[in-house]
């Protein structure tokens, strides 16, 4: 897998709290069998009217944001829905890291293990984030993974950020998740011993 | 100092400490659907790698599958590939409990699961769907995952855990007449809001709780992700083991007798530390509907929507988008709104309870001719019930017709959309945007707002008909 290394991109707000995995990709596009080319329907609904075209106000179809790597959104984002579609048509759109005050859980360890890093904020640093791309939309953060650091460039407000010690050399180094199961087979057939059911 | 029931049964699964808060886990059961598991046995192919334990692994199609006609063909080719694969997969992969379309114990995973036996007390239950919370309602801990996760459990039967907080829910009291779990379950998100239990796994206690019917648990249960738990549990006691000794695949005989003896110690300990608790009192609670776009939105159905005072401000943005899909105001009351279509069914309420509660309400009376109906059972055990108690003889006389099983509207996968700006009173679990279908508008209820709104085709109070 890619490492992560430190980023600093544009950004593209929503500042829209509980968006679920339903409005992130609709559930009329998880008919696919791979995991590729979910980028495409990312927002499908916000993104297109009933005719397939393009709605011009939403920011995603703003041409400036093509290339913003940072998705930052109101709370509780990626609720609802378990689907993993959501993270990987995320994560096939170009975004690498997206920042709330906070995420739901299976929607942020779906992010974990697909390298998009779910970086959670306070609300007040997140709502400064939200009014600095409003007095600015071309400002930029730089997300530093190894200090844990985040750094509004606008402001140059910077804040640390919480990430579990493994999940974090996972992202460093591009460690896979199934080869460190697999290396502890003789701990699970040991367990198995003592197991109920 | 005492543990929960949850830290109980973590406690006992896990198989290596990664670090604090986080352990590798042991999976007792998982269930795979043909939706979020492609991809994850696609994953496994490609490592060259086999199901490490394929007894403990059950598959069943459910979410794309037609509601109608289903033992001709599925029409929808795309959805037809996803079933195929499944089918393919379980194959190759030697998985042992499979039940493809039609089989008798086909159906939704999370009323299936539960039914037969394959959940039970004390176990760890995972599947690639977020309504697995379901199951807890037998005293698992039980909880939905991704499909990495998904492939990671296939290869060696474990997965990473991070170790949520622990909250318990206590519910005080005895229901009014004409309320049902379901609004037990909107009542309690409508007040907490829909992520207020993000990194929690819940555990429901108190009278309320304890009185419940085992089908009235599972819908409970199932509702917890909607407030944002990973799961919620339920301390398994006699209503649990009566339950599961009818159930076909659960332990019988000496087996039972040993399993018991575990399972009544399956409970929080007197003292023991809840990071949250909430209590509620039964009594306040009315029959519930939901108004706006997320299953917290919810009032009483006597009562009016917010206005915009009482929503607080970082909120307004989601209050206004949701009351504009809606195509509701501020202020105004649901009661008395046309209704388009009805869907009883879904994990939360396709069980042979609600078919009785909702049989017994339309008995002589007739379903309004606004009204589409879709009434979708859980399983075809659920199915065989209703047949077999009659209940299809009532619906039909009332102008009703019994579907096939399947998540159906729910989610809208299969051909079961409801068309767009098009008002739907659903017993499943989600008013999203778009969630049964393009534009569709879902107002999210128990059975017997479903059952009274089917006959006068308005939202109406059941309790005044």
């Amino acid at each position: 897998m890619e490492k992560f290394v430190t980023l600093t991109s544009t950004v593209v707000p929503l500042p829209i709290q509980n968006i679920d995995t339903d409005q992130i990709i609709p559930a009329r596009f998880l008919k696919s069998i791979s995991r590729e080319n979910f980028g495409k329907k990312l927002f499908y609904d916000w993104r297109y009217d009933n005719n397939g075209r393009l709605i011009s106000s939403f920011v995603l179809n703003d041409a400036f944001h093509k290339k913003s790597k940072i998705l930052v959104v109101g709370e509780n984002f990626g609720s609802g829905s378990s689907r993993e579609h959501a993270v990987w048509a995320i994560a096939d759109y170009g975004f690498k890291v997206i920042i709330s005050s906070f995420f739901a859980d299976i929607f942020k360890n779906n992010a974990m293990n697909n390298f998009v890093l779910p970086i959670v904020v306070s609300k007040d640093f997140l709502s400064k984030i939200f009014v600095s791309i409003n007095q600015d939309s071309k400002m930029t953060l730089t997300v530093d993974l190894k200090n844990q650091l985040i750094i509004n460039n606008f402001t140059k407000q910077s804040k640390n950020f919480v990430i579990k010690p493994f999940k974090k050399e996972c992202f460093l180094n591009g460690f896979d998740n199934i080869d460190y199961l697999l290396s502890k087979k003789n701990k699970i057939i040991e367990y198995e011993h003592r197991c109920e059911y | 100092m005492g543990q929960t029931l949850f830290e109980k049964i973590l406690n006992k699964h896990i198989v290596t400490n990664i670090e604090d808060d986080l352990s590798q886990l042991y999976i007792d059961r998982m269930y795979c659907h043909e939706v979020t598991s492609p991809q994850a046995f696609d994953g496994l192919r490609k490592r060259g790698l086999n199901v490490f334990r394929p007894d403990k692994i059950v598959c069943i199609p459910d979410h794309n599958i037609p509601t109608q006609g289903q033992n001709l063909f599925v029409k929808d080719t795309i959805s037809k590939k996803q079933i195929d694969i499944l089918d393919k997969n379980v194959n190759e992969f030697g998985i042992k409990h499979y039940y493809p379309m039609c089989h008798d114990f086909n159906g939704i995973t999370h009323v299936v699961g539960p039914e037969l036996g394959f959940s039970l007390p004390g176990m760890t239950i995972v599947c690639g769907d977020s309504h697995t919370s379901t199951h807890g309602a037998l005293g698992a801990m039980a909880f939905g995952i991704g499909t990495s996760d998904v492939e990671m459990v296939l290869a060696t039967q474990c997965m990473f855990f991070s170790h949520p907080k622990t909250m318990r829910i206590v519910v005080n009291g005895r229901l009014n007449p004409g309320v049902t779990s379901k609004d037990v379950a909107l009542y309690i998100i409508s007040k907490v809001t829909t992520g207020w239990a993000t990194g929690y796994f819940v555990e429901y206690a108190g009278e309320t709780i304890k009185n419940l019917s085992m089908e009235s648990r599972l819908t409970l249960c199932n509702l917890s992700i909607e407030m944002g738990a990973i799961g919620g549990i339920i301390a398994p006691d006699e209503i649990t083991f009566e339950y599961i000794k009818n159930c076909q695949f659960a332990p019988k005989g000496k087996d039972l007798e040993k399993y018991l003896n575990i399972w009544t110690k399956l409970k929080t300990d007197d003292g023991a530390y809840f990071d949250k608790e909430i209590v509620f009192d039964a009594s306040k609670i009315e029959p519930m509907v939901t108004y706006g776009t997320n299953p917290g939105m919810g009032i009483g159905i006597n009562d009016a929507i917010p206005t915009i005072e009482n929503v607080k401000k970082a909120s307004q943005i989601s209050f206004f988008k949701a009351l504009k899909y809606m195509n509701f105001k501020p202020g105004e009351r649901i009661l008395g709104k046309p209704v388009d279509y009805i869907f009883l069914g879904s994990c939360t309420n396709g069980r042979i309870e609600d078919f009785r509660t909702f049989s017994n309400f339309v008995k002589g009376k007739k379903k309004s001719k606004n009204v589409v109906a879709w009434l979708v059972p859980g399983s075809w055990k659920v199915e065989k019930q209703i047949r077999e108690e009659g209940l299809n003889k009532i619906l039909n006389d009332s102008g009703f017709e019994v579907r096939q099983p399947g998540c159906s509207a729910c989610l809208a996968m299969n051909e079961d959309k409801i068309p767009n700006g098009k008002y739907v009173v659903s017993t499943s679990n989600r008013n999203f945007e778009g969630r049964q279908g393009e534009g569709a508008r879902t107002i999210l209820s128990g059975v017997l707002v479903a059952a009274a709104a089917s006959v006068t085709g308005e939202i109406t109070d059941p309790r005044t008909i």
